[in-house]
C-alpha cells in the first residue's frame, strides 16, 4: 500500500488547491476585517479570531487574480505558523482529501509566473488536477517600497 | 532543573533572594560598620544558607558558609570591627555561594571548583586580626575557644520567629500564571467594553445596574491583577551597591550610591526591560562621571562622590533619575567628537544648543571617553540604552553641568499590557494613538477651519498660542487620500478640522484626524512579522464591538510626517515653549548678536519666525536685498549696518528674523541668534538713537532692544501703513 496524505482543499477562481491538514488550524466563515493602510496589498487586513489577531491574506491578490466580486465573500483558512496564526482568504472551502503520494508529481517546468512560485506540486486526481500550495512562499510577500506621499 | 524536588527549588529560590539582600546589607555595613541589627541580619542569612545546604548534602557549600559564618559570628559579636578587606573577603563568599547555587541549580551538584583559597583567607581574617584587634586577647581566645554554638542559638531562633509572621501573608506564585492571569483580565476588559457598548442602548433597570457592577468589578480586577505583576524597583537596584563598590574600587574612585522610592512598584516586564540600561548607566556615571578624589578635591568638592537613583511617579508614568555630581559632559567636547565622527556637521555643532550637544551622545557610535575602559566607552552604549528604552515607550533625557553633575531622566510607562488611548477616526476606519503622546485636542470649526490653517511652501501648519505647529495629516501619511489637505475640504465644503495635538520626543505636532470618537482602555497586542516592518503601528487591539484597530506609533507617524528629521534640530519655537511654561508675566525675548558683539533682543511677539536662508539666495531688487519667501520677495535688513557697526563676513546661512504683517513679510538679518529668554523688562537706558527701545539687563548683561516697526519704517515707510490699511479696509 502506498503512503497516503491529507489535504485541506479549497477553491479560488479556476483553481483546485490544497494545504497539509496538519497546517491547518481552522477554517471560518467570512470574518469583518481591519485593513492596514500601507501594508503590501496582499495582506487585506487583521481579522479578531476570538481574542487573536491573524493577518489576512488574500491568495487571489497572491496569485494575481482579479479580485472577487463584493458579493462574494471569501473563507478563512487559519494556518498555524512559527510566527503566529495566519488567515487565507480563499473563495469557497473543499472537502478534506486523502491523497495517494504516488499520485503526486513536481509543477511541470512550462508553468510560469507567480503560480510556479507558489506550487509546490500537483496531485493527478481522477476528476482534476489538485496543486498543493507551498504555504511558506505563500507568507513571504516581497516587501513593497512604499511610496512616500512627499 | 527538572530532576531537582521541591525542597531544593525552594532553596534555591530563597537563597536567591537571601544572597540579593547579602550584597545590599554589606555594602551597607561597611558605611557603618558598628550596626549590630545589618549584622545580625547578615548572621542569619548565611547560617541559613548553611544549616539548609548541609542538610540537603552540599557539603562544599557548607564549609564556605561555615567559615563565613563563623567570621560573622565574631563581627557581630563585637570582637572583630569591619574594614574593606573583611568586607571584600565576605563579597567573594557571597560570589561563591552564589555560583555554587546556580551549579547546583543546572547540574545538581555544588560543582567542582574548590574554594580553599576563600576558606583559608576567611579563617586567617578572623583569627590573625582577631588577636591584633581586640585589647583583652584573653577574651578572643577565650570565645574562640567555646566555639560558635551557643551565640548561634539565639538569632537562628529570633530569626525563625521573625519569617513565621512572613510566611503567613505571602506565597509564591509562578511567574507563568499570573501572566496567563493578566491575559485573561484583559480579554476580561474587552468583553465588559462589548457589554458597555451593548447596554448603552437598553432600558432595563436591572440590566444597567449589573453592568454597572460588572464594569466596576472588571476595573478593580484588573487593577490587581496588574498589582500582582508588579515589583517594586528596589529589586532591581538591589544589585547596584555591590556594582558601585566593585567599579568604584577598580576605578580608584571614592563613591557613595543613595536610593530614593526603592518601594516605587512597575510591571515586572517593565523591570526586566531596564535592568540592562539602568545598570548601564550606573556604570556610565561612576567610570566617566564621577572624577577621581584628587580631581574632585582640586574642584572644591568632597573626595567622595555622590550617585543618587531616585525613582517616582508622575502622571501615570515613573520617572528614574540617576543623578551623579561627578564632571558632567562638556557639550563642546561632544560636539567636537560628533563633527570628528561625521555624526554632525561642524555648521549644526555651531548652532547647536548645550542641551541638545550633550543628548547627541545617544547617536549610534557616540563615545567621549578618552580612554576606552573594560567597563564602558567603546561606543556601543548609550544609543542602546536609548532604543531599550524607547522600546518599552519610555524617553530618556540627558542634563549636564560641566563640574557640577549630570542628571539622567528616565521616562517609563507603569505597564505594557493595558495602556488608555484615544480612539480616531480616519477614513472610515478607527486607530487608537496612545494618550502618553497625547497633549491636547483641537477642533477648529466653520470659518475657522478655512482660515486657521496656513501654508508654508505647502506644508499645513496652525498657528497655536502664537506657536506654529506642523500638521500631519493622517489619512494621507496612510496613503488613504490623495494628499489634498485638509482632508475634510474634500467634499468642497467646509467641515471642521480635527487635530490631535502630539508629542514625539521633544516635537510637537498636529495629527490631522477624520474625526476623535473617545479615550478607552485598550489591550496590547503585536503584530505579525509581516507587518512589523511598518513603523507607524504600534500594535493592534480588539475594541468592544469586536473590531481589530490598529495602534499608531507616534514617532513612526512623526518620523513619516517629516515632523522628526534626522539632524533632530530643534526650532526656536520649541526652546522658547520650554521657557514658557513658567509663567506669562514676562516677556519672552530673541536675542541676537550684530556687528562688534553687541547683544540685541527683540520681543518674541513680533517674531513670526526665524529662517536660515542660503547666502547664495539672497538677490537684489530695487537697490535693496531681498530673497524669494513663501511665494513672495521678501526685502531684507542687515541689523548691523542699519546700526552702522561693522560687521562680519556672511557665513553661507544667513540668520533672519522675520517680522510679518498681514501677508507681507520682511527679514531682519542679525548674526546669530543667541537663545530666547524671559525676562521682566526694566529699560535702563533712555533710546539714544533710532530704532531702539532703550537698554536693558537681559541675562546679567547689557542688551539694546530693537524697536522692530520703526527699524522698518525707516527702511520701507510704506510697508507698515499699506498693512494697517490693509487690516482696517473692507
Amino acid at each position: 500500500m502506498t503512503r497516503q496524505s491529507q489535504y485541506c482543499t479549497f477553491q479560488l477562481g479556476p483553481l483546485f488547491l490544497g494545504v497539509e491538514v496538519a497546517k491547518v488550524q481552522e477554517v471560518i466563515r467570512h470574518q469583518q476585517i481591519t485593513r492596514v493602510p500601507l501594508a503590501p496589498p496582499e495582506m487585506r487586513g487583521l481579522v479578531n479570531l476570538r481574542g487573536q489577531i491573524v493577518m489576512a491574506i488574500d491568495l487571489r491578490r497572491r496569485f494575481e487574480m482579479p479580485d472577487r466580486a463584493a458579493t462574494q465573500l471569501p473563507t478563512n483558512v487559519v494556518l498555524r505558523t512559527d510566527d503566529g496564526a495566519v488567515s487565507l482568504l480563499v473563495d469557497e472551502i473543499g472537502d478534506v482529501l486523502t491523497v495517494a503520494e504516488d499520485l503526486f508529481e513536481p509543477s511541470p517546468e512550462t508553468l510560469r509566473g507567480i503560480a510556479r512560485e507558489l506550487v509546490r506540486g500537483v496531485y493527478k486526481l481522477r476528476s482534476q488536477l489538485l496543486l498543493i500550495l507551498d504555504t511558506e512562499k505563500v507568507m513571504q510577500i516581497p516587501a513593497q517600497a512604499t511610496v512616500r506621499t512627499h | 532543573m527538572s530532576d531537582l524536588d521541591d525542597v531544593v527549588k525552594e532553596f534555591l529560590v530563597e537563597s536567591h533572594e537571601n544572597l540579593d539582600r547579602l550584597d545590599r546589607e554589606l555594602v551597607a555595613l561597611e558605611k557603618d560598620p558598628t550596626s549590630r541589627e545589618t549584622l545580625g541580619s547578615i548572621f542569619r542569612t548565611i547560617h541559613t544558607i548553611k544549616g539548609t545546604c548541609g542538610f540537603l548534602g552540599f557539603g562544599k557549600l557548607e564549609s564556605v558558609a561555615h567559615v563565613g559564618e563563623n567570621l560573622l559570628s565574631r563581627l557581630r559579636d563585637g570582637h572583630l570591627s569591619l574594614d574593606a578587606e573583611r568586607t571584600s573577603a565576605l563579597l567573594a563568599m557571597v560570589d561563591a555561594v552564589r555560583t555554587m547555587l546556580s551549579s547546583i541549580e543546572s547540574s545538581g551538584t555544588d560543582g567542582e571548583q574548590e574554594y580553599k583559597t576563600l576558606i583559608e583567607t576567611l579563617s586567617r581574617l578572623q583569627e590573625k586580626k582577631a588577636a591584633a584587634e581586640v585589647p583583652p586577647a584573653t577574651t578572643a581566645t577565650l570565645s574562640a575557644g567555646t566555639g560558635s554554638a551557643p551565640p548561634e542559638a539565639e538569632p537562628a531562633a529570633a530569626a525563625a520567629a521573625a519569617s513565621a509572621g512572613v510566611t503567613e501573608t505571602t506565597i509564591r506564585v509562578d511567574v507563568g500564571l499570573l501572566d496567563k492571569l493578566m491575559n485573561l483580565v484583559g480579554e476580561l476588559v474587552l468583553a465588559r467594553n462589548q457589554i458597555l457598548q451593548l447596554t448603552g442602548s437598553q432600558k432595563d433597570p436591572t440590566l444597567l445596574g449589573t453592568t454597572q457592577r460588572l464594569n466596576l468589578i472588571t476595573s478593580e480586577l484588573q487593577e490587581g491583577v496588574m498589582k500582582t505583576r508588579m515589583q517594586p524597583i528596589g529589586n532591581v537596584w538591589s544589585r547596584f551597591p555591590r556594582v558601585v563598590r566593585d567599579l568604584a574600587i577598580s576605578c580608584g574612585k571614592k563613591v557613595r550610591i543613595e536610593m530614593e522610592g526603592n518601594e516605587t512598584d512597575l510591571d515586572r516586564t517593565i523591570i526586566e526591560a531596564i535592568k540592562d540600561p539602568l545598570t548601564h548607566l550606573v556604570r556610565n556615571s561612576v567610570d566617566h562621571g564621577i572624577e577621581t578624589p584628587d580631581v574632585r578635591t582640586k574642584n572644591r568638592k568632597p573626595a567622595e562622590g555622590r550617585l543618587l537613583l531616585r525613582a517616582y511617579h508622575e502622571g501615570g508614568q515613573v520617572i528614574i533619575d540617576i543623578v551623579d555630581d561627578g564632571g558632567g559632559i562638556d557639550p563642546e567636547k561632544v560636539k567636537r567628537k560628533a563633527v570628528e565622527r561625521g555624526l554632525i556637521t561642524p555648521a549644526q555643532a555651531q548652532r547647536m544648543g548645550d542641551r541638545d550637544a550633550v543628548n547627541l551622545i545617544f547617536l549610534p557610535g557616540f563615545s567621549t571617553a578618552e580612554r576606552v575602559s573594560n567597563i564602558s566607552g567603546r561606543g556601543v552604549g548609550m544609543d542602546v540604552v536609548k532604543t531599550n528604552i524607547e522600546k518599552i515607550g519610555g524617553s530618556i533625557d540627558i542634563q549636564s553641568k560641566p563640574n557640577e553633575g549630570t542628571t539622567v531622566k528616565i521616562k517609563i510607562p507603569l505597564t505594557l499590557a493595558i495602556i488608555p488611548a484615544l480612539i480616531v477616526t480616519c477614513a472610515g476606519d478607527k486607530y487608537a494613538i496612545p494618550q502618553v503622546s497625547l497633549l491636547e485636542l483641537l477642533r477648529l470649526e466653520g470659518e475657522h477651519a478655512r482660515k486657521g490653517i496656513e501654508f508654508i511652501h505647502g506644508t499645513p501648519v496652525y498657528r497655536l498660542r502664537g506657536r506654529l505647529l506642523p500638521l500631519v495629516s493622517l489619512s494621507r501619511e496612510l496613503g488613504l487620500s490623495d494628499g489634498t489637505f485638509p482632508s475634510a475640504n474634500a467634499h468642497g465644503e467646509c467641515e471642521a478640522v480635527n487635530i490631535v495635538v502630539l508629542q514625539a520626543d521633544d516635537r510637537t505636532f498636529g495629527l490631522v484626524v477624520d474625526g476623535i470618537n473617545d479615550t478607552e482602555e485598550i489591550v496590547v497586542k503585536p503584530l505579525g512579522k509581516q507587518l512589523r516592518a511598518i513603523t507607524v503601528y504600534a500594535g493592534a487591539t480588539i475594541r468592544g464591538d469586536g473590531r481589530v484597530a490598529l495602534i499608531l506609533d507616534v514617532m513612526g507617524i512623526a518620523q513619516r510626517g517629516g515632523v522628526i528629521s534626522e539632524s533632530r534640530e530643534r526650532t526656536p519655537q520649541e526652546l522658547e515653549a520650554e521657557a514658557e511654561n513658567t509663567q506669562t508675566t514676562v516677556h519672552t525675548l530673541l536675542l541676537c548678536s550684530a556687528g562688534d558683539k553687541r547683544r540685541f533682543a527683540i520681543p518674541l511677539s513680533h517674531v513670526a519666525r526665524l529662517e536660515e536662508i542660503q547666502t547664495s539666495d539672497v538677490e537684489s531688487a530695487g537697490g535693496i536685498e531681498a530673497v524669494q519667501y513663501r511665494g513672495q520677495i521678501m526685502p531684507l535688513i542687515r541689523l548691523s549696518s542699519f546700526l552702522g557697526c561693522e560687521s562680519a563676513p556672511d557665513g553661507d546661512l544667513l540668520q533672519v528674523v522675520v517680522y510679518s504683517r498681514g501677508d507681507r513679510s520682511i527679514g531682519l538679518v542679525v548674526e546669530s541668534i543667541l537663545d530666547i529668554v524671559e525676562e521682566t523688562l526694566a529699560v535702563r537706558g533712555r533710546a539714544f538713537r533710532r530704532g531702539m527701545i532703550g537698554t536693558a539687563v537681559v541675562q546679567g548683561k547689557a542688551t539694546e532692544l530693537i524697536d522692530i516697526e520703526s527699524v522698518i519704517s525707516s527702511i520701507d515707510p510704506t510697508f507698515l501703513g499699506e498693512c494697517a490699511a490693509v487690516a482696517v479696509g473692507p
